[in-house]
């Protein structure tokens, strides 16, 4: 087994006609580390996981995936990386085992090993007493399930996963991220994936955060988190603006405004809420202090909020 | 769910992996038509109705005078032209079935699976050939009781012959459905093209005048059809193309289309995105 990092990246562009989706990316991502890229929509995480998977390819730059270049070498780097698109890839008209039996063929798995493995994955993701149903007949939470085993069938050593819990509630939620846990400590897979929710991304060893096809932050949860500095204070107010200034004036440091809301990060924010309320009596709706998420290393760096963004984006599409 | 540790191999790539990647593809699409019982309905149904409008007799007093004097009944003549439009329909129709798995998502895996997109265009024009050419052996045997006759060997001839006939023509409907986006557009398609091409093969009428004599030669379905008239019957016609013609042409028309059909699918399209 080669020691190359799982994916090296560097200095990649994607256009869509007259469209920048992917501007100037380089990263470097290591094995056996799980790793989110995160962002809102039309931030370049789809358009990036379709250049890694294969799917599309490269216009402009440098990548390399477990070694193998992206631009010249897509047969071996097809079977060593295992896919699961966010839209579904099952044969619903067939059952779960049989579709696995043909991912299995087309990765050219042999008849007595692709039987051991269809075995295995299917005590794996739990699904063993329904592998003879037709696919149709499942759940979002178990089909989503077998597009894993499918991924996971021929022993990839990266696994891509594009917004793997879209459309699951939060068992199937916990019961994938457990899963994908198991995957790296148990076979040291390597597993990438996208996702539009923070939260989400938050339980990945280390984030990539992408806004407008650039690179905003990279590092792990934690260590974006203390970039931002301090606790975070929200305010909720009918007159963001002028409470704005008047924070400004009457403490000294510098505050944010969003729409309806004022905020800021400081350190000792509790002793602070306390301060505030006293001082603009009747003027703050609400208010509430938290320590510091990913949400707010977005907010720092782009300067907009990463919720709003995002709808307005959906909006779009 | 739990995992166990496996020693990670990585299987390696061979020859025969390419025709397991076909073969699977091919049996898949054969698993899915008899699992959509509409489709089955339709396929069997299809050659059913042709038989019995063919069997019920109208045009019994039709004759086409061919030269040596002898004759052929309506449905004698129009028997290899109807064959055709069977296997014509079914193949194109089955590769309707690449739009629905574009919108479906189950192309986009095979898209990054390591299979040659060789291995995907053949595993795909197998299956749908292979339907086609059930179908059109059930006209066939059919066509045992309204005064069709053929020993075995001719029947090893015409099955092969209509084989390479639902390659070229599942590798056609491969080629016009691989950039469409929706049904309705291949729906067009057909009337406009497929349709037309049919009804000047030879299938309905004799080569008349000068115009229509040289989009019957440039047609190849013309040989299609002429190709079948001489296996089914032993007869000279005089007009048609030769047998040795019609073969060479059939393969030819199977060859390109599979060429195309690969050609096209090793380019990207945007249809291979799926959002």
């Amino acid at each position: 087994m080669n020691a190359a990092p799982a994916i090296t990246v560097s200095a990649l562009r994607h256009h869509y006609g007259d469209r920048c989706a992917i501007d100037d990316l380089g990263f470097e991502i290591a094995r056996a580390e799980i790793f989110a890229f995160v962002g809102p929509n039309g931030g370049g995480k789809t358009t990036l996981f379709r250049i890694l998977s294969t799917l599309m390819p490269m216009q402009a730059g440098k990548a390399a995936v477990l070694g193998y270049d992206l631009e010249t070498a897509v047969g071996p780097i097809r079977r060593e990386i295992g896919v699961v698109f966010q839209a579904p890839s099952l044969d619903k008209k067939l059952t779960v085992d049989e579709n696995l039996r043909h991912q299995g063929h087309l990765y050219g798995l042999s008849a007595s090993d692709l039987r051991a493995r269809r075995e295995e994955l299917l005590v794996q993701v739990g699904l063993q007493d329904r592998r003879s149903e037709l696919v149709e007949k499942l759940s979002g939470g178990l089909r989503r399930r077998v597009e894993l085993a499918k991924g996971m069938l021929h022993r990839p050593r990266l696994l891509l996963l594009d917004e793997p819990s879209t459309g699951l509630d939060p068992v199937a939620r916990s019961d994938l991220w457990n899963y994908l846990r198991q995957l790296q400590e148990t076979q040291q897979v390597t597993v990438v994936l996208t996702t539009h929710l923070l939260e989400e991304a938050e339980k990945a060893d280390r984030v990539a955060i992408l806004n407008e096809g650039k690179l905003v932050a990279i590092d792990t949860p934690d260590a974006l988190r203390a970039t931002v500095g301090g606790d975070t204070i929200t305010i909720q107010t009918k007159e963001s603006a002028k409470l704005a200034e008047d924070i400004r004036r009457e403490f000294g440091f510098s505050v944010e405004v969003l729409d309806d809301e004022v905020r800021f990060e400081q350190p000792e924010g509790h002793r602070l809420i306390a301060k505030i309320v006293e001082a603009f009596p009747g003027r703050i709706d609400a208010i509430t202090y938290a320590r510091p998420s990913l949400e707010d290393v977005f907010i720092d760096r782009t300067g907009h909020r990463f919720r709003q963004d995002r709808l307005r984006e959906a909006g779009k599409d | 769910m739990t995992t166990s540790s496996t020693t990670p191999t990585v299987p390696v790539p061979h020859v025969a992996g390419a025709w397991l990647a076909v073969w699977t593809l091919c049996q898949r699409e054969l698993v899915r038509f008899f699992r959509q019982k509409n489709r089955v309905i339709g396929a069997v149904g299809q050659p059913i109705l042709f038989w019995l409008l063919f069997g019920s007799g109208f045009g019994s007093s039709f004759r086409v005078p061919t030269e040596g004097g002898e004759s052929m009944n309506y449905f004698q003549y129009y028997f290899p032209g109807t064959l055709v439009l069977i296997v014509l329909f079914t193949a194109i129709f089955a590769t309707i079935s690449i739009i629905e798995d574009r919108r479906e998502g189950f192309l986009q895996a095979v898209l990054v699976a390591p299979v040659s997109r060789f291995a995907l265009v053949l595993g795909k024009v197998l299956g749908g050939s292979l339907i086609a050419l059930a179908q059109g052996l059930l006209f066939l045997l059919l066509g045992l009781t309204i005064g069709i006759t053929f020993s075995p060997l001719q029947l090893l001839a015409i099955v092969a012959y209509l084989f390479v006939i639902a390659i070229g023509l599942t590798a056609l409907g491969f080629i016009l459905a691989w950039r469409l986006d929706s049904t309705q557009g291949f729906h067009a398609i057909m009337s406009v093209v497929l349709l037309p091409m049919w009804l000047l093969s030879g299938a309905f009428f004799p080569a008349s005048d000068n115009l229509l004599a040289y989009i019957l030669w440039i047609n190849p379905l013309t040989y299609a059809v002429a190709g079948l008239r001489r296996l089914l019957f032993d007869l000279p016609f005089p007009d048609l193309p030769s047998a040795t013609v019609c073969l060479l042409v059939t393969l030819g028309f199977a060859a390109l289309c599979l060429a195309i059909a690969w050609w096209s699918a090793r380019r990207t399209t945007k249809g291979d995105l799926l959002s």
